[in-house]
């Protein structure tokens, strides 16, 4: 009897240990591009999934940082390094080019302009609507770093935080899809 | 197609590009009560494998689709 107990008991920390290892119903996306066309594929997918009942956490490094800036919000004492990238840098979703066919700008008016024909929602309407449905924004603190970006010249976005690759591992870990865009 | 469905709520969706018509209609199916059915028209051909798509994994039932040259409809019935 006690025999059978022991075996239960072990059998009960077995299943708990499945479940520990089963992923989350989420998503983790990493927008490592600044790209229009990329980030626009990266926020249909992080809405689309939020409608088929997933949870989303896409995180921005590296170029796709600057696509979080505000252009309204201006911040000082930087260095020239920093002022440089901040210059160079699109301010924002609205400056961002297409990765193919951005032709001096011309290619990326022609394609905003097909994608409001096409009722198709501009990569800062899309960015809205990820606030809406409760995607959470993950942003990478060494790439702010790098650049010389500060907390107080990204956009306002409810679920944003800011942090390193351990928070992402731990997200991704925990995700039945995890993609790098 | 001749049958009467009866539908609590009817989601305009004509125009709209992916991944909108999916957004509304798991937001807009919230809004009727489980067994009831939504009826959502679409534009978009790329409906016609999403809302299957979406409704298995949602846990919802698509009771009837008809397609006509103009639009696509969709009879949902909210299970989940």
């Amino acid at each position: 009897m006690e025999e059978l107990e022991k075996q239960m008991e072990l059998l009960k920390a077995q299943i708990d240990a499945t479940g520990n290892r089963m992923p989350d119903n989420k998503v983790s996306l990493i927008v490592f591009s600044g790209d229009l066309d990329k980030a626009l594929a990266a926020f249909v997918i992080a809405t689309g999934a939020v409608a088929m009942g997933m949870d989303v956490v896409m995180f921005f490094t590296f170029w796709g940082t600057p696509l979080l800036r505000d252009k309204n919000k201006k911040v000082g004492g930087k260095d020239t390094m920093s002022k440089m990238f901040g210059a160079m840098l699109p301010t924002g979703a609205k400056e961002a080019k297409l990765s193919k066919m951005n032709m001096g700008g011309m290619g990326t008016m022609m394609m905003k302009s097909l994608m409001e024909k096409k009722n198709v929602s501009s990569l800062e309407g899309f960015i809205e609507l990820a606030e809406e449905l409760g995607v959470r924004i993950f942003i990478c603190e060494m790439s702010m770093d790098l650049m010389g970006f500060k907390r107080e010249e990204m956009i306002d976005y409810e679920h944003k935080t800011y942090g390193g690759v351990a928070g992402f591992l731990e997200e991704a870990a925990n995700s039945k899809i995890q993609l790098f865009i | 197609m001749s049958v009467n469905i009866e539908v609590a709520k009817v989601m305009d969706l004509k125009g709209l590009a992916c991944p909108m018509p999916v957004v509304k209609v798991s937001k807009g199916i919230k809004e009727v009560e489980v067994g009831e059915i939504i009826e959502a028209i679409s534009t978009d051909p790329g409906s016609l494998t999403d809302f299957p798509a979406w409704a298995r994994t949602s846990g919802n039932e698509i009771v009837d689709t008809q397609q006509s040259e103009e639009e696509i409809k969709f009879y949902i019935k909210r299970l989940a």
